[in-house]
């Protein structure tokens, strides 16, 4: 199949070029880019006027639930869900069952992928860094790098023990792939469901304190310092003294990174006083102080990379009272629109900046090849339409669970659709 | 009179007219229960389911009370201790309340905000009967009641609550309806049992107890439960006692009489000492009396404004 591509601007952090260009796709490959290239009969036109043509994206934080939760989540929906969301690649979170910590759970994994959606959505598996997640001894990774997987995390779960963190470190310091921390200080957050402060007093809710994921993040940079070969990547972080910890960390110039999720940048634990279970998640909703700490992180660069988090479950395990419900929204689907909204719209990060931190930035952490979007390569591309105001609909969602907070929330911008792996996906706003 | 939502789930954000009318008619009511007979028939026809997830003896029979001599039908549902999960169980009961055409439930259940996710998913109206840590909206309502009763007014009325802040929906509404209505009101506990940022709900925090009685009019004693030593938020049963236990004697460096409350069951000797809670200045029992009647106000102003 043979695309081309019209009047798009091309936004390309790897090049550094922002500019108006056509480009032809053939068999999946950029066969010619430039200001304006002939139409040939055999193609399929595509007009990209008004529209962003980018590398493409890449959630590196997110729950597939295959195999073992499929009533939440398959590999085939939650591929679906990325591709509607703009994701032409996504990393999956180890907290399955079997958990991902074998070399034959990392192929299946990535076989799956292949599989569904035409294979549209690259799938890169985090592979547990202990055996079970149980945080007692190593999962095998080198085993586990040379079937795939793309880093080391028992998310879901922090790695507790100080001494599993440095044997962690020194051991996935040989291949070049990070750690990724789930950090919070477990003996402080018992029985929690939601962020202590005045909201959490306010409700009368059992809290997790800040300081918990602060506390994990020093002693894991304490432990980076220690063993300065190891890459440590921080995994949604959420208050703003973490953040601190992690800027003081790369002023030092130790290999840390972190992600933050469109929630946390979004939502604060105000939202949680109508006791909306849509609003529970781990780490929990802060305050505005370390909401305005995310969006001065992103823009400072403290904060590299954008993630979800997306954790589908169903209606049924949501809807119960509060302290019952499981962790976790979905989030491949909004994640562009609130991106756009709350950062670019207001005028936190340029476009640019934005694309480095969903597709150039968690290559990179990963170490993934760069996209080039040059003649000669290969096409993995996302479409975003920045003007387009949509209204947030769960019923629309591919993702097989709806649990979001953001239903009915008026967004600014859109990914429209994306490229990869000779495969075309449009949504209806293309 | 009507009030301005149809449930009563909480006092945060209950205007001071509506609490002023469950007040009022509530005085009605308690002339009510002095009569021979008690019971009048404004909720004849009307069923009350209560569902009690958690074991409760006082506010059950005193909702029931109130309940009857309103004239409704009542069936009362008890599933402390039940090995079923909570999550299953409270929206299925939802589910069987809505088949059977129940007019009001009155819900206890360990969850804070369980009588929210109630109230969104039936027609009946919800009151809540205490949810978790969070509110136990009855309670406050008949603790002003009874202050007001005594004093006449709740404005500038120095209250303070001693105990475990934390964990206790009595201490919530208590702030929740007394600052609304103009009350002063303090709370006063170990540091390990006061919530963060409780100062922005307008109280002051004090750590001893000798600091509180020469300004107050009111102490309102909260329960100490064993678990919260097991789990290390104060040492023993007897350095609580001594330091922040309502006695005689700490309560006797007062210029004036102090008002003691206690939303039960006490535990003697422990938060607070039997000779004080037997005392003229308690007014223990009378919050019991007046729970029928402030309870009856809230079931009369629901059940009657469909």
């Amino acid at each position: 199949m043979t695309i081309h591509l019209k009047h798009g601007r091309l936004i390309d952090p790897v090049s550094g070029k922002d500019e108006t260009v056509d480009i032809l796709i053939r068999d999946g490959r950029i066969e010619k880019l430039g200001g304006q290239i002939t139409s040939e009969k055999s193609a399929q036109d595509l007009d990209l006027k008004g529209k962003i043509v980018a590398p493409g994206f890449i959630d590196m934080h997110v729950h597939l639930r295959e195999p073992g939760f499929e009533h939440k989540e398959t590999i085939e929906t939650g591929c679906a869900s990325a591709a509607a969301g703009g994701f032409t690649a996504v990393c999956c979170m180890p907290n399955t069952n079997p958990v991902i910590d074998d070399e034959s759970v990392v192929r299946y994994v990535i076989e799956r992928g292949r599989r569904v959606c035409d294979g549209i959505v690259d799938v890169y598996p985090i592979a547990a860094a202990t055996r079970g997640r149980k945080g007692e001894e190593l999962a095998p990774m080198a085993e586990l790098v040379g079937a795939g997987a793309v880093g080391f995390s028992d998310d879901g779960s922090p790695i507790s023990s100080a001494e599993i963190m440095r044997r962690a470190f020194e051991y996935s310091s040989m291949y070049k792939r990070p750690v990724i921390q789930h950090a919070e200080e477990e003996t402080l957050t018992q029985g929690g469901v939601m962020h202590e402060g005045f909201v959490s007093t306010r409700l009368g809710m059992p809290g997790i304190p800040g300081v918990a994921e602060e506390i994990m993040v020093q002693r894991d940079v304490a432990l980076l310092k220690f063993i300065r070969t190891a890459r440590y990547h921080v995994a949604h972080i959420s208050t703003k003294e973490a953040l601190a910890c992690v800027r003081a960390a790369k002023k030092e110039g130790l290999h840390v990174t972190c992600e933050v999720t469109p929630h946390h940048f979004t939502l604060t634990d105000e939202a949680v006083s109508e006791f909306d279970t849509n609003t529970k998640m781990n780490p929990p909703l802060r305050t505005k102080d370390d909401l305005l700490a995310m969006k001065e992180g992103l823009r400072d660069g403290t904060i590299v990379a954008i993630a979800t988090d997306h954790a589908p479950h169903t209606i049924d395990e949501k809807e119960v009272e509060y302290a019952a419900a499981p962790f976790g929204i979905v989030g491949l689907e909004t994640a562009i629109g609130l991106a756009y909204t709350e950062l670019v719209d207001a005028k936190y990060l340029s476009l640019f900046q934005l694309i480095e931190k969903l597709s150039t930035n968690p290559r990179r952490i990963l170490s993934l090849a760069p996209i080039r979007i040059q003649e000669g390569e290969k096409a993995n591309l996302t479409f975003l339409d920045p003007s387009i105001e949509w209204t947030v609909d769960t019923a629309s969602f591919r993702s097989k669970s709806k649990n979001s907070p953001f239903q009915g929330r008026r967004l600014k911008g859109k990914a429209v659709g994306i490229y990869n792996n000779s495969k075309f996906f449009a949504t209806s706003s293309l | 009179m009507k009030l301005q939502n149809r449930h009563l789930l909480g006092l945060d954000g209950m205007s001071k007219e509506d609490i002023s009318a469950i007040l009022d008619t509530a005085v009605l009511f308690k002339e009510v229960l002095e009569r021979p007979i008690k019971k009048v028939p404004p909720l004849q026809g009307k069923t009350i389911v209560n569902l009690f997830f958690e074991s409760s003896t006082r506010t059950r029979i005193s909702f029931e009370l109130a309940e009857r001599r309103l004239s409704a039908d009542v069936v009362t549902f008890s599933t402390a201790g039940s090995s079923v999960s909570k999550g299953e169980t409270l929206k299925d009961t939802a589910r069987n309340i809505e088949a059977m055409k129940i007019d009001m439930v009155v819900i206890r259940h360990p969850a804070p905000g369980a009588s929210h996710f109630l109230s969104r998913v039936v027609d009946a109206n919800v009151i809540n009967a205490g949810d978790g840590g969070h509110e136990h909206p009855t309670q406050g309502l008949l603790d002003m009641f009874t202050l007001r009763d005594k004093y006449g007014r709740l404005e500038n009325l120095k209250v303070c609550i001693v105990g475990d802040i934390t964990h206790s929906r009595v201490a919530r509404s208590n702030i929740y309806g007394l600052t609304t209505m103009g009350a002063e009101v303090s709370v006063c506990g170990p540091a390990t049992l006061i919530p963060r940022d409780i100062e922005k709900l307008g109280v002051k925090v004090f750590h001893r107890l000798e600091d509180v009685v020469q300004d107050v009019d009111v102490i309102n004693v909260l329960r100490i439960q064993l678990e919260r030593q097991e789990s290390g938020l104060f040492p023993s049963l007897r350095e609580y006692h001594r330091y922040f236990g309502v006695t005689k004697e700490k309560v006797s460096k007062a210029s004036k009489p102090i008002t003691i409350m206690h939303p039960g069951p006490i535990n003697r000797d422990v938060e607070l000492s039997a000779d004080l809670a037997d005392s003229e200045h308690s007014v223990i029992l009378q919050q019991v009396t007046n729970g029928v009647a402030v309870r009856m106000a809230v079931l009369y102003l629901l059940g009657t404004s469909n």
